[in-house]
């Protein structure tokens, strides 16, 4: 069915599409990759006379990587806030998940309630975590208010304010980002399990199998493909952690008093901090280095999954 | 293949023995043979139901215990939220949080964090981007399905697979060129800097050209006969059949105007063209500027929330629809 005129009338609908992805994606996709190998590049001192121009190099990599830079720091919390959460938040996410497949009334509220989380704004109820865990008055003082969450609990521990460790800020991100992360997960999975046929269920209970047994050999093999996709998923949205950091920190990105090397800040928030003051290789290499870290991962995880993915 | 495994792991059993292992939830299998199990009086098969019996509820239990337990976690934050906006200044410093306003419910927070935080205008402002982006967007995205979804032209296929290709990409990448390009270009500080890098989302064409390529090819047979044009058919035939997915696409699109923060902040942070979530994180929320006035702080918050909670409440059919099909956080 090739006719002339569907030809060019195509291109035509597809035009604005087409432009549009020309300047803000494949010039982007091309021009990032430059700019991260261009050394001594910075448009601010293209102004200034004495600018001798850029050439090829690697510098901008041996840059990011330099001893205590804000860049490493980045990349540590980053993968030590993915490793932690994924796990945690997938495990939860199922357990809920099974749950609420096995009961009848209730379910549906409930449902509802699990999945609220994700339609909120992650920067206003990171506040609501912050107001949670912060302390208000000095701290150490029994005067001050120490939050809700040590009133809870009856502690006086510090999670984020100043001098606070780094134990205690990564806990209270550990607890949000589950928190945040949790819906989508119980959404998903919860959809896995309502397709899994009943026969095999049937099955199992005519062989008296027990009910642990059940979870592992039937339930997790039927919905590895919800797994494996929230893990996937999980892992990308967790190596591009930013706005929770910012929810609950603020933009300082760290408890009062923490430096650039010691702060809580993420990987996306180093390229993004870098951007006002021109700094367009170092941020340009830092992507380069995320995008790297992201393919990486999701290889391995379709790796794995095809040799543990039950069909 | 499951079911086969299963059959030969516990196969020599009895009935009754096999139903009280189930019930009570016991891995260990039972060794009894038939001779064993006839004997068995009938007393004490009464007994094992009664057990299997009290043991499915205490299992009922748990479950209802854990997830009631885990809806409460889920929603406390939003309840703090509330709370906290409604106490007043006082009563937030006590050194004892109260879990419930004792001094009175103070809504004056609410006319403070609008007048504080410039409210009015950093909402039509993000109203105002959020229906030109979507409706923009919305055209691009259905013209672009339509051609691929229905028309036939040369390299059709690659320009397609090009585009897929292109959503493995993290944004980031594409964020540092794209801030050069609007800064080179003197687009700050505008609205157009917030709308137009982002009218095209690969997704959603992705999306909508599965649900167009679901029309059979038929119906526009049939219309062509007709002398019906492409773009008629297009609006009286296609678009209906995916209005699901473009109610879903709309939402999507709004909601990320809403939680916009990253490039707002980055493009246009004047106070002319702030958008909310920019503006509440950014916002002070005092005349002190040296302290945080949190009821303050949170009704703002609570806010910036209500229009979202109004979306999950009216259209969650719509976007829990659009989320499992695209795993993207709004």
């Amino acid at each position: 069915m090739v006719d002339k005129s569907q030809q060019w009338k195509a291109w035509i609908y597809l035009a604005p599409a087409i432009v549009l992805m020309l300047v803000f994606t494949v010039w982007p996709i091309f021009n990032t990759i430059m700019m991260a190998f261009k050394e001594g590049y910075n448009p601010m001192y293209e102004l200034n006379p004495e600018f001798d121009g850029w050439t090829f190099g690697l510098q901008n990599f041996i840059d990011l990587f330099a001893h205590a830079s804000a860049f490493t720091n980045a990349l540590v919390n980053t993968l030590l806030l993915c490793v932690l959460t994924v796990p945690i938040s997938t495990m939860l996410a199922l357990l809920i998940a099974v749950a609420l497949h096995s009961i009848k009334p209730l379910q549906k509220l409930l449902q509802t309630i699990f999945f609220l989380p994700y339609v909120t704004n992650s920067i206003a109820i990171g506040m609501v975590f912050s107001v949670m865990f912060n302390i208000v008055g000095d701290v150490g003082s029994p005067d001050a208010n120490y939050g809700v969450i040590n009133q809870i609990f009856g502690t006086m521990i510090n999670w984020m304010n100043l001098g606070s460790t780094k134990v205690a800020n990564y806990a209270v991100m550990v607890i949000y980002i589950v928190w945040n992360a949790l819906p989508f997960k119980i959404l998903v999975l919860l959809g896995g399990l309502q397709g899994v046929n009943k026969q095999y269920y049937d099955a199992a209970k005519v062989d008296g199998t027990s009910k642990t047994r059940v979870f592992w050999r039937i339930t997790v093999p039927l919905v590895s493909p919800m797994i494996v996709y929230v893990l996937i998923t999980g892992f990308i949205g967790g190596f591009k952690e930013y706005s929770s950091i910012v929810g609950i920190f603020g933009e300082d990105m760290g408890a009062t008093g923490q430096q650039a090397h010691e702060n809580m800040n993420t990987m996306v928030g180093v390229i993004y901090d870098a951007l006002p003051s021109g700094q367009y290789g170092k941020a340009s290499a830092a992507a380069l280095v995320l995008f790297v870290i992201i393919l990486i991962v999701t290889l391995i995880n379709l790796k794995i999954s095809k040799k543990s993915t039950h069909y | 293949m499951e079911e086969k495994k299963i059959d030969q792991q516990v196969a020599p059993q009895v009935v009754e023995d096999i139903d009280s292992t189930i019930a009570l939830g016991t891995t260990s299998l039972v060794d009894k043979t038939m001779d064993e199990s006839a004997v068995m009086s009938e007393r004490k098969i009464e007994k094992v139901k009664q057990r299997q019996r009290v043991a499915k509820i205490v299992g009922k239990i748990g479950v209802y215990v854990f997830l009631i337990a885990m809806a409460l976690i889920v929603l406390f934050p939003f309840y703090w939220m509330i709370i906290s906006s409604l106490k007043t200044k006082d009563e937030y410093y006590l050194t004892q949080p109260t879990f419930w306003p004792t001094q009175g419910l103070d809504f004056a927070n609410y006319a403070q964090a609008f007048k504080v935080g410039n409210l009015g205008v950093t909402f039509a402002n993000t109203v105002y981007v959020g229906i030109v982006s979507t409706a923009l967007s919305l055209v691009i995205t259905v013209l672009s399905a339509f051609a691929l979804a229905r028309l036939e032209f040369k390299g059709k296929n690659l320009l397609f697979a090009g585009m897929l290709a292109t959503m493995m990409i993290p944004g980031e990448l594409f964020t540092i060129t794209n801030y050069k390009t609007v800064v080179d270009l003197g687009w700050t500080n505008t609205f157009t800097v917030l709308i137009v890098p982002f009218l095209v989302s690969v997704f959603y064409i992705y999306l909508l050209r599965q649900n167009f390529m679901q029309i059979p090819d038929e119906l526009y047979y049939a219309a062509k006969v007709d002398g019906t044009s492409d773009l008629k058919y297009l609006w009286k035939v296609m678009i209906p059949i995916a209005m699901p997915s473009l109610i879903s696409i709309t939402i999507l699109k709004m909601m990320g105007a809403w939680n916009s923060y990253v490039w707002p902040r980055l493009v246009a942070s004047d106070d002319v063209h702030a958008l909310i979530t920019y503006k509440l994180r950014t916002t002070q929320w005092d005349t002190d500027p040296m302290y945080v006035d949190y009821p303050v702080q949170m009704a703002a918050v609570t806010l910036v929330s209500i229009p979202l909670f109004m979306v999950f409440i009216f259209l969650r059919k719509y976007i829990m629809k659009g989320v499992a099909r695209s795993g993207i956080k709004g």
